[in-house]
């Protein structure tokens, strides 16, 4: 039996239960043991079984149709989970209506004989730093079952021959772990993530579980923001609910918390987008980002930097006398700035033009230090 | 359909602390008792907060990969997972006797069965006489030898010594080791003095923790005199004041661990099938006595991994 009979003799079973209506199919028993059959282009009624299957088997116009049907609710499953709405998602198949409030504008679906011949080329999707391709198992002989490719979208160019080639999720813990320069990552959804890998011929549960190792859990909190029911939970939620050493981060003024998210919260830093203020209603002065997931609610890492916050904002303010020239106050802010936008390690050895050189910073310790501190004198009022 | 999540620390800045962790996961996935499995961390992602959602199965088996009940396994993990209805008294436990509590979440339409710590297991007594026995590659080892179970001592909870007693007990009345002991870092008997509490030549020690990190590959052996220096290693066995000591580092890299989380969900009503036989078989010495462990120490005799 060829994988067309199987999928059309599966229908027929199906079609017995109950009208089977999907992405732009419908048949249904009219109890006479007749049946009734439209797509879009299709309108045929009074077909007996055998007559039925004939068609269904016969038509050109028809097998996207019914492979379409059996992959997604035959060999994929698992109506109204985030995983099926995500591969739904991949190859931009319509998903419910109650699954795409939160949806982005212009995110038009293909309809099954659009998508039919997308995938024998490749559907491309990019999910933060991941570049995701849906296809076909096999062109030749198409049976809709569909594979997934992923990689990093800085890859796209590169070839296949170039790249780590992997197909065991598992290992997706190791690239996500830390960053082109061998640094710890501990924030999953910082943009940091390393190129040179690709996943290929994933199943959909594989992409999904390699999605899940990356970016841990956004594929759940993107499902529950296009279903419109994404709960989020604002700062003072998340800080009156600590306990042990980080109790202290409801005492963090909330002036603060605009410079918090200003540091920890914006697109160079999180490809989550914040969607938790400071108070339902209250909303911190920065905006979210544009990151593709969202963000519910401040994170461990944002929490455990609170607390250091917190802590330091609970000291008084002084005014300090000291000697600096033009020039070394301005540095002074270069130094910052290089360290605040990562740029540290792209300054060159010998470009004693900027201010977060190395050796500007040594000879300005070695002029302004006194005792390793800066040499300054506490004003009293 | 039921999942396994296992609950762990995590570090925002120690990218091993997790290994653990992912190894067990794995070692259980290989059974395929589960549907799914699912790591989660209070510091790490997908952290205890977001884990139940990111699950398609509607029984799931929680258990901490804690070594004893106290703030994060009564207080943290249940307040983070929004456990319905959840009060430590459910678990009626004398501070190691926890098994498990049935209960609903906040945020989806689960049952959870949230379990005891790994730790408190019974079972665990047989991964402590285990690591000792792939730290000597001694099959039989216990004649002529002493163990000492090391573990933190009050910290910030009392149940964490009472875990560590506990072990040194059952070990004990296994009359397998000459003599078994219980030391702690921050309280007596402390570690420090390991030699003064043994008549044997051999001393294995055990510490009774989750992760390799700062205390087990740090303080304990510069403590215990190992090296002056941790940085520089230490040999296993290493001779301390006449005694061999061998230092196993900590306990919860040893691969048996996963049979404790398959125990624990197995109290709990998981169904198992014969995954429990399996890991056993899989993850417990052959008859030619050789480790399987992929203890840091047997690969770099002594020296810490995370050196490198
Ligand atoms: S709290 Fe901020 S830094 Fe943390 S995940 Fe959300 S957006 Fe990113």
């Amino acid at each position: 039996m060829t994988a067309l009979e199987t999928a059309v003799d599966t229908l027929l079973e199906h079609a017995d239960d109950g009208p089977v209506a999907f992405d732009g199919i419908r048949l249904e028993s009219d109890g006479e043991e007749t049946y009734t059959l439209s797509t879009p282009t299709i309108e045929r009624d009074g077909l007996e079984a055998a007559v039925l299957r004939d068609v269904l088997t016969g038509l050109d116009d028809l097998e996207p149709y019914v492979r379409n049907w059996y992959h997604w609710q035959v060999r994929t499953g698992g109506e109204g989970t985030a995983r099926r709405a995500f591969l739904r998602w991949c190859e931009h198949a319509p998903r419910s209506t109650d699954e795409t409030q939160g949806a982005e504008p212009g995110d038009e679906s293909l309809t099954p004989p659009e998508r039919d011949a997308a995938l024998e080329t490749g559907i491309d999707r990019e999910w933060g730093q991941l570049a995701i391709t849906a296809r076909f198992l096999d062109n030749d002989d198409p049976n809709g079952e569909r594979v997934y490719d992923c990689w990093h979208v800085d890859d796209a160019d590169t070839a296949l021959e170039e790249l780590e080639v992997l197909d065991e999720p598992r290992d997706a813990r190791k690239i996500a772990t830390t960053d082109e320069d061998g640094r710890y990552r501990p924030l999953k959804t910082a943009p940091t993530l390393r190129s040179g890998w690709a996943f290929t011929g994933l199943s959909g549960q594989e992409l999904v579980d390699t999605v899940g190792f990356i970016y841990p859990a956004t594929i759940a909190n993107w499902h529950r923001e296009q279903r419109g029911n994404l709960d989020v939970d604002h700062w003072v939620d998340t800080a009156a609910r600590q306990t042990g050493i980080y109790d202290v981060i409801d005492e963090l003024p909330r002036e603060a918390l605009n410079w918090l998210a200003e540091a920890c919260c914006v697109d160079s830093q999180c490809l989550r987008r914040r969607e938790w203020e400071y108070d339902a209603g209250d909303d911190l002065e920065p905006a979210g980002g544009d990151g593709p997931f969202p963000c519910r609610e401040p994170c461990s890492l944002v929490v455990a930097a609170a607390r250091k916050w917190a802590i330091l904002e609970s000291e008084t303010e002084k005014t300090y006398e000291l000697e600096l020239t033009t020039s070394e106050w301005n540095q002074l802010a270069d130094l910052i700035d290089a360290v605040a936008d990562g740029r540290v390690d792209d300054i060159r050895e010998a470009d004693v033009n900027d201010g977060a050189n190395r050796y500007r910073a040594r000879y300005l310790r070695a002029k302004r230090f006194d005792d390793g501190e800066l040499d300054a004198r506490e004003r009293s009022e | 359909m039921q999942a396994l999540v296992i609950a762990a620390h995590g570090s925002h800045l120690n990218p091993d602390a997790s290994d653990p962790t992912y190894a067990h996961a794995d070692t259980v996935r290989e059974t395929g008792a589960f549907d799914e499995v699912r790591e989660t961390f209070w510091k790490e992602e997908p952290h205890f907060r977001e884990v139940i959602r990111t699950l398609e199965s509607e029984e799931i088996f929680v258990v901490p990969l804690f070594i004893s009940e106290g703030y994060f396994t009564e207080q943290v993990i249940p307040r983070e997972l929004r456990l319905e209805g959840w009060n430590p008294e459910k678990w009626d436990s004398d501070g190691t006797s926890a098994t498990e509590v049935t209960l609903e979440v906040g945020d989806a339409e689960k049952t959870v069965h949230y379990c005891g710590p790994v730790g408190t297991h019974d079972s665990m007594t047989d991964v402590i006489v285990q690591r000792a026995e792939t730290v000597t590659g001694d099959h039989d080892v216990g004649e002529g030898v002493g163990l000492a179970v090391v573990g933190h001592g009050t910290d910030r909870n009392e149940n964490s010594a009472k875990a560590i007693e506990y072990h040194t007990e059952r070990i004990r009345e296994r009359d397998r080791f000459d003599a078994v002991q219980a030391l702690f870092m921050d309280e007596e008997p402390e570690v420090d003095d390991v030699t003064e509490y043994f008549e044997t030549d051999d001393i294995v020690v055990v510490p009774l923790f989750i992760a390799d990190g700062y205390h087990t590959q740090e303080d304990i052996p510069e403590d215990m005199g190992l090296t002056d220096d941790y940085r520089l290693g230490w040999d296993v066995p290493s001779t301390v004041d006449g005694h061999r000591i061998w230092y196993a580092g900590a306990v919860g890299t040893e691969p048996l661990l996963a049979d404790v989380l398959l125990e624990r969900a197995s109290d709990a009503g998981a169904t198992l099938g014969d995954a429990l036989e399996r890991i056993r078989r899989d993850t417990t010495h052959n008859d030619a006595g050789a480790p399987e462990s992929d203890s840091s120490h047997a690969r770099t005799n002594g020296k810490p991994v995370t050196d490198s």
